[in-house]
């Protein structure tokens, strides 16, 4: 297996072509820019379409466009970026649209955002958290494979470090379960069948008289329950007899989980658990660790978000504390004195009982 | 405040009165791809017309099995359920995006957006201009009636001045509310584009010129020249507050007296609204000039 020194941004461009991307859409951004640098780049070299939209409206309109001819389709930004996105990013799920958003993030600020969104409506997005380019690699053909499969945006949350940080990665395609086929797709051919298609975010069928989003609603509600219950992933460490467990996401959970070893060695009873999918979170499995564990203690790069979640799963079987805080460069692009092994060190061995 | 014009004399069409003769179906007209007759749009309105038209132009054109539609926001959603072919709902102002990707994806089709004044001039300005612009290969389709009609006769950017809505009262007063935007004039110099035309619903002569329109712009498309781009000026009586009978008459002689009708580009043939206005002027003094 060839490995070829990559960052982050490369990577991810090459591993959406490895999945069979075919459309993208963006506005550069940092710590955006790169990643369309790449895809302008790479796509047209491969048979795709890359669009220098001329705002993020643009970009994810394209995507929702090309999306719903049934191709796979991307689009993405910062945190700003995706505020602008919000109308469409909500509405594109109630017209169930697969499409892959990458989030490049200024630091951890955007966890709320990712999470639970800005945009109108009941509607949910599969959040995957990379703390890796070898893992960017692979949740990057993983989140085009579950919009397919649950026919539902999937973001891939990353910042200035995964866009920028060089590891040696492999880049092939990976093997998944069969899909089901996107007869739902538009590619005009149906027109005059009386069976043409019509892909809207209200549950329209043809030659219906009168809409009914109520039912449409609550069968996505129903799907959204779903995906809920079978696509939680996190990772754990130490947590048997750990405790004090210590939560983090993303890049920052690299320097958790590196200190947590370190301090494991030195005989601190410390554990490390990590949401890989912030949504769905792994509210279940962090219920289980916290039920032996004296603190929960949530290392995150912003004034408190997911520390929402951790309270909600750990439902006062142990106290709560926060040993994250803002943290940023003085650009304000997410990379602050946070990331730093010594201090994250520092910051678990000061909630040390 | 500037001062307001004002507006024309409009005739008057007795509506109490029994008709002279009781009304008879002449037939049938629904086009092939429309799925049933019915609609919840109100009597009198222009944009069934409208639409059925550019219908009956995809089926003629042999195009309805290679044809993607993506419809906005306003009254003409209702046809979403009804029109016989491939369709992207998008959001308000955002359809020439929407289009955009589709058309990447599916270069061999023959991609239409439907909009109307409030959906493609005030929501999406942006998107219509860059679509433009950029000549994606792509027919915008605008029903202009000068108001918001679904939210029920609001002002949009293409509402003429002294034309009240819910929301100018009084009119539309340049000082107050500015100035109506003509978005053909503003599409048809762009590089990216290949044709633009404004027609209208108000009688038949005006049905037949702009199905032509439609005819040409698809073409356009078709043959791969660039962005294409057909305004349609249609009555709402509902929206502007007139009587069902005399909404083709006030189109024509209010919103149409602003946005004139005509071809504002053809390949290299640019014209102007101003130049059509001047041009249907000098018409109307020549047809009024005794013959010697």
């Amino acid at each position: 297996m060839t490995r070829t020194l990559m960052e982050g941004s490369s990577a991810i461009t090459e591993a959406a072509i490895a999945a069979g991307c075919r459309f993208f859409a963006g506005y550069p951004m940092t710590p955006f820019t790169e990643l369309l640098e790449s895809f302008a780049r790479r796509l047209p070299e491969s048979g795709g379409v890359c669009i220098n939209a001329e705002s993020e409206l643009e970009a994810v309109g394209m995507a929702w466009g090309a999306a719903a001819t049934g191709a796979r389709a991307a689009t993405g930004s910062t945190g700003q970026g995706l505020a602008l996105m919000q109308e469409s990013l909500s509405e594109l799920t109630r017209a169930e649209l697969p499409l892959v958003i990458f989030h490049m993030a200024r630091g951890q600020s955007d966890y709320t955002q990712a999470t639970r969104g800005g945009g109108h409506g009941d509607y949910h997005h599969v959040v995957l958290a990379p703390i890796d380019v070898h893992e960017a690699v692979e949740h990057t053909q993983l989140a085009f494979h579950l919009a397919d499969r649950w026919r539902n945006p999937v973001h891939l949350y990353g910042d200035f470090l995964l866009a920028h940080t060089s590891e040696a990665v492999s880049i092939e395609a990976a093997e998944f379960e069969p899909l089901p086929e996107k007869d739902w797709a538009v590619d005009g051919t149906l027109g005059g069948s009386g069976r043409s298609r019509n892909v809207n975010p209200i549950g329209m069928t043809k030659g219906a008289k009168g809409i009914e989003p109520e039912s449409f609603w609550k069968r996505l509600q129903a799907k959204h329950d779903q995906i809920a219950r079978e696509e939680v992933r996190f990772e754990a460490e130490f947590t048997e007899d750990a405790e004090l467990l210590v939560v983090a996401f993303g890049s920052l959970a690299r320097f958790a989980r590196y200190a947590v070893r370190e301090l494991r060695r030195a005989g601190v009873r410390v554990g490390y658990w990590r949401p890989i999918t912030l949504w769905p979170f792994p509210t279940e499995a962090l219920a289980e660790v916290a039920e032996g564990v004296e603190r929960v203690a949530v290392l995150e790069q912003n004034a408190g978000q997911m520390i929402d979640d951790v309270r909600l799963s750990v439902l006062g079987r142990s106290p709560v504390v926060p040993i994250g805080e803002i943290s940023s460069d003085e650009a304000g692009f997410g990379i602050g004195p946070i990331f730093d092994l010594e201090d994250v060190r520092r910051r678990i061995q000061e909630v040390c009982t | 405040m500037s001062d307001r014009p004002v507006l024309p004399e409009l005739p008057t069409l007795p509506t109490d009165a029994p008709p002279s003769e009781p009304a008879r179906q002449l037939g049938h007209f629904r086009p092939r791809l429309l799925l049933h007759e019915d609609h919840d749009l109100c009597p009198g309105c222009g944009e069934p017309l409208a639409i059925r038209t550019l219908l009956e132009v995809i089926d003629e054109m042999g195009e309805a099995e290679n044809t993607i539609g993506v419809v906005g926001i306003g009254c003409y959603t209702a046809f979403t359920s009804t029109m016989d072919v491939d369709l992207v709902q998008a959001l308000h102002g955002r359809a020439p995006s929407v289009a955009t990707g589709a058309k990447r994806m599916r270069p061999e089709t023959i991609v239409f957006t439907l909009q109307g004044d409030g959906d493609m001039v005030n929501e999406g300005l942006q998107e219509v201009l860059h679509t433009a612009a950029r000549g994606e290969s792509v027919t915008c389709v605008m029903l202009n009636n000068g108001v918001f009609g679904e939210t029920g006769g609001h002002m949009t950017a293409t509402t003429v001045l002294g034309q009240r809505t819910k929301n100018s009262l009084e009119g539309r007063d340049a000082g107050y509310h500015g100035y109506p935007i003509l978005i053909a004039d503003l599409l048809a110099p762009l590089g990216g584009t290949a044709y633009a035309a404004r027609g209208s619903v108000h009688d038949a002569p005006a049905v037949g010129r702009t199905k032509n329109m439609l005819r040409r712009a698809l073409e356009t498309q078709r043959r791969g020249d660039g962005f294409s781009f057909v305004e349609i000026l249609t009555m709402c009586p509902t929206g502007w507050f007139v009587p069902t009978a005399e909404g083709p008459g006030y189109l024509n002689s209010v919103l149409g007296a602003v946005h004139a009708t005509g071809e504002l580009r053809n390949a290299e043939r640019l014209v102007t609204t101003a130049e059509l206005l001047q041009a249907a002027k000098d018409d109307a003094g020549r047809r009024e000039e005794p013959l010697s």
